[in-house]
């Protein structure tokens, strides 16, 4: 629901890359999406495509790498993956947990030519 | 070529929450984000606030609606200065807004602000408006799953009211698994269980926001 803000934030952020290098054209841009965002990866594309139109982003593919939820015990410290309505550690049981991945929303790099 | 970029695409929005932390902490005001699903009792909770507390301290109040005025109509009966935001669509308030809202109040005359979000428990999380404390209302009608439907929001939080606490014995509702799901995932978060109908619960909540005014 909050993709149009999100997709138009990274664009800003992408054209101002861009454009700090000199690029003519941005051909990828890699982005790093958290799942517990709940950023949906078709509709920022979606949006992308109709605000790089006319720009040198347009065309670009966006590539998302979505991170899983992951939690460190606080008893134990153990890792592993948050599954959804289970919150405690697989481990020790505890439900004492650190999230430390899934929140992640940022622009990793941008291919340009 | 591919170029390192490593920046966090909210990084607009948090540099203008900010500057909009800034302002607020300028004019000594207090600003409190207030969020939650639609009908969980945000407009209720800000008027029993501003009722309780006149006297007390000064309160400005934000609006943010999709659309309509109707919650700006209802707090401004209560002669506090009042804003409404309507976001034309966004799901949620931005730090931008916020900006806008806080040019249209008399900052010097207000101590306590109180931010009504969009009715959403996705977008406000993440969107920072320079608020000192992040309060979620949840309600008892919505059932107790939430945290884990809505893990960041639940995350983020500093409070979580559980509202319309008068309801429990009609409804299916674990307030200790709740609890501690929330608690989970979130060390800091302080819960209180209040009922705006009945009054319940609602004299700690002003107690938590006294104190995190006058710790400043």
């Amino acid at each position: 629901m909050h993709e149009l803000a999100i997709t138009q934030s990274m664009f800003d952020l992408v054209m101002e890359q861009a454009r700090k290098a000199g690029a003519k054209r941005v051909g990828k841009v890699n982005l790093v999406i958290g799942e517990m965002t709940g950023v949906v990866g078709d509709c920022v594309q979606f949006y992308f495509n109709f605000i790089s139109r006319g720009t040198l982003a347009e065309g670009a593919t966006l590539s998302f790498m979505m991170v899983p939820p992951k939690a460190q015990c606080q008893r134990c410290d153990k890792l592993f993956e948050l599954k959804e309505f289970d919150w405690a550690c697989p481990f020790c049981g505890s439900n004492s947990l650190q999230i430390v991945a899934g929140k992640e929303l940022f622009v990793d790099s941008i291919e340009v030519e | 070529m591919e170029i390192k970029v490593l920046k966090d695409i909210l990084s607009a929005n948090e540099q203008m929450a900010g500057r909009n932390r800034q302002l607020l902490d300028s004019q000594g005001v207090f600003a409190v984000n207030l969020m939650s699903s639609p009908g969980a009792g945000k407009t209720s909770l800000i008027l029993e606030t501003i009722r309780r507390l006149e006297g007390k301290t000064r309160i400005g109040v934000i609006e943010g609606d999709v659309s309509s005025s109707l919650d700006a109509e209802a707090v401004s009966k209560e002669s506090v200065p009042v804003v409404q935001i309507n976001t034309g669509g966004e799901c949620h308030l931005d730090a931008n807004m916020a900006y806008s809202a806080l040019s249209n109040l008399p900052l010097q005359d207000i101590e306590l602000l109180l931010i009504e979000n969009v009715g959403n428990l996705i977008c406000p999380a993440e969107f920072a408006l320079g608020e000192h404390k992040k309060v979620l209302v949840s309600s008892i009608p919505e059932g107790d799953d939430k945290p884990f439907k809505y893990p960041l929001m639940f995350h983020k939080a500093d409070v979580v009211l559980i509202n319309k606490i008068d309801l429990l014995p009609y409804l299916k509702f674990d307030t200790q698994a709740f609890s501690q799901a929330i608690r989970g995932i979130n060390k800091k978060v302080e819960i209180f269980q209040i009922s705006c109908a009945t009054g319940q619960g609602v004299q700690e909540w002003l107690s938590w926001l006294l104190n995190q005014m006058r710790r400043r």
